[in-house]
């Protein structure tokens, strides 16, 4: 710890012309929610299938269009933030495979490619090959969730984003955001039990999610100063903590309470309130995450 | 001299009871590579340590670290940013697809989106000199001979003999396990640690600085 030193010090930075702040601002935000909600609806099918098959009969083409939406609104704007977009091929052509930008781009695009031709299958209802089709859709849908934290774990700089931690985050972030718009999209089409399924998965990926960032807030200092300092900008009058506590109430807290709620009198429009604030919580939580490491100074 | 069949490991060590802050690297490097307003691939940085009147000014030349283990390398999607045989991660401009990656993974700030090419950019230890058997325009410009560049490897070179007699050789963030081939002699936690000093607003020679534009949303 160096920080101490200051006191006997009085150290200050008298001249120093260091990185612009943020460089990976809220198009980077977006990629990520919405790679959640691409990837979330196929793992919700999935388990519906499972579950209840009847009831999936008339989801399969429209949960494909959602997750095909959602995917290229991701690949939009993973684009869109690249300095030079029009050498997007190059990752393709000069494929770095100790990426994970690299090796995620390549699983995206195959992703994307499954969800074309489920969007097919669905459109021609063939039921059979729809499901044996997203079968394999839904294995390769788990590493496109985890390659971000894989991207955040090789970004050396910023001590916060920790892979285990990350990559939890991003499953359960799919599973959130996932489940809201299952139950959203499924309407009269689902059954009670299943809207009481989708809500479980609400409530317990919300609750998860939560008990998780609270660990890193109040136990993430104590491992090292570069992560005291990151999270001071969500604490006390720190820059981010309104912004970071709105996210909290709004993606974890109140879609837990509500789900409770929900199930407690049989109301599936209480249910549809908590899925709507999840889905626009994980938002405000992912872009909070996203931005206060890039504060710390590095020089 | 690196024996036959073998490559040279270069490296850079700035030995700060020499340094005086004139900033002659920076502009060298500045007018050498060409490096935009706004950006820089080799900087000085200032910090003041002490209470009035028992004050001093330190300089640091902050500048790539080359790490034998680089993270901006690793993490380059389409190998822009690569080793050359002598040690030197060297960036290729027209490969660079402008992801910012290795801007995220540098722990030591040194990469930076080159607001003309909108590419990542950085310093290279002067690769195009040295393929030239030149030194490093910082190194030439360097009135008082801080900045001392050679081979690593071979243990007769000057860098390899101050490494060998000094006691206090660091490097930055050595936690992080990039083993950077860029050390400095006589540095204090002031000089090396972003964290032990503050960065109060209105204290900086250069306020208000102007970035050029990146493009993009940022």
């Amino acid at each position: 710890m160096v920080h101490e030193t200051l006191a006997a010090t009085n150290a200050v930075v008298t001249l120093d012309v260091p990185l612009p702040e943020i460089f990976w601002g809220w198009y980077v935000t977006m990629n990520m929610w919405a790679k959640s909600i691409g990837t979330g609806v196929i793992f919700m099918l999935f388990l519906l299938l499972r579950k209840n098959p009847s009831e999936a009969k008339g989801l399969r083409l429209s949960t494909a269009i959602v997750a095909f939406v959602f995917i290229n609104i991701f690949l939009l704007f993973t684009l869109a933030d690249l300095h030079q977009p029009f050498r997007m091929w190059h990752i393709f052509v000069y494929s770095h495979m100790t990426s994970a930008i690299a090796v995620g781009s390549w699983m995206a695009s195959i992703f994307l490619g499954l969800l074309t031709l489920l969007i097919y299958l669905g459109f021609k209802k063939s039921e059979g090959a729809y499901d044996r089709v997203l079968f394999w859709t839904t294995i390769l849908a788990i590493p496109v969730t985890l390659y971000t934290a894989g991207i955040m774990a090789e970004a050396t700089a910023r001590e916060l984003w920790q892979m285990p931690t990350e990559s939890v985050q991003m499953l359960l972030a799919a599973t959130l955001s996932g489940s809201a718009v299952m139950i959203l999209i499924g309407g009269s089409k689902l059954s009670e039990e299943s809207q009481k399924f989708f809500g479980v998965i609400l409530g317990l990926s919300a609750l998860l999610a939560f008990i998780i960032y609270m660990s890193e807030y109040i136990f993430g200092a104590m491992k090292a100063e570069e992560v005291a300092v990151i999270l001071s900008y969500v604490k006390g009058d720190g820059e981010y903590a309104t912004m970071f506590w709105i996210g909290q109430w709004v993606a974890y807290i109140l879609p837990m309470v509500l789900v409770a709620l929900s199930r407690a009198s049989n109301s599936a429009s209480i249910l549809k309130l908590a899925a709507i604030l999840a889905i626009v919580g994980l938002w405000v939580v992912k872009h909070v995450w996203l931005v206060i490491p890039q504060l710390l100074p590095l020089s | 001299m690196a024996t036959k069949g073998e490559y040279m490991q270069l490296g850079f060590l700035v030995d700060l009871h020499l340094c005086m802050g004139c900033k002659g690297c920076e502009i060298a490097c500045k007018v050498e590579n060409e490096v935009p307003l706004s950006t820089w691939r080799l900087r000085v940085k200032y910090v003041d340590v002490g209470t009035f009147p028992e004050t001093k000014r330190t300089f640091t030349p902050l500048r790539c670290n080359h790490c034998e283990n680089a993270p901006c390398e690793r993490i380059c999607p389409v190998s822009a940013l690569h080793y050359l045989e002598n040690g030197i991660v060297n960036i290729d401009k027209e490969r660079c697809i402008g992801c910012a990656g290795c801007v995220m993974a540098c722990p030591y700030g040194a990469i930076y989106i080159d607001p003309e090419t909108q590419t990542a950019d950085k310093c290279t230890y002067c690769a195009h000199r040295i393929a030239s058997s030149m030194m490093p325009a910082c190194v030439v410009a360097c009135p008082v001979e801080a900045n001392i560049f050679g081979d690593l490897s071979d243990p007769k070179s000057n860098i390899s003999k101050y490494i060998q007699q000094h006691t206090d050789v660091q490097v930055r963030k050595p936690e992080k396990g990039t083993n950077p081939h860029h050390f400095y002699v006589g540095a204090s936690q002031a000089h090396l640690n972003p964290l032990a000093s503050r960065r109060e607003e209105g204290y900086n020679l250069f306020n208000n600085i102007t970035h050029l534009p990146l493009g993009g949303h940022h």
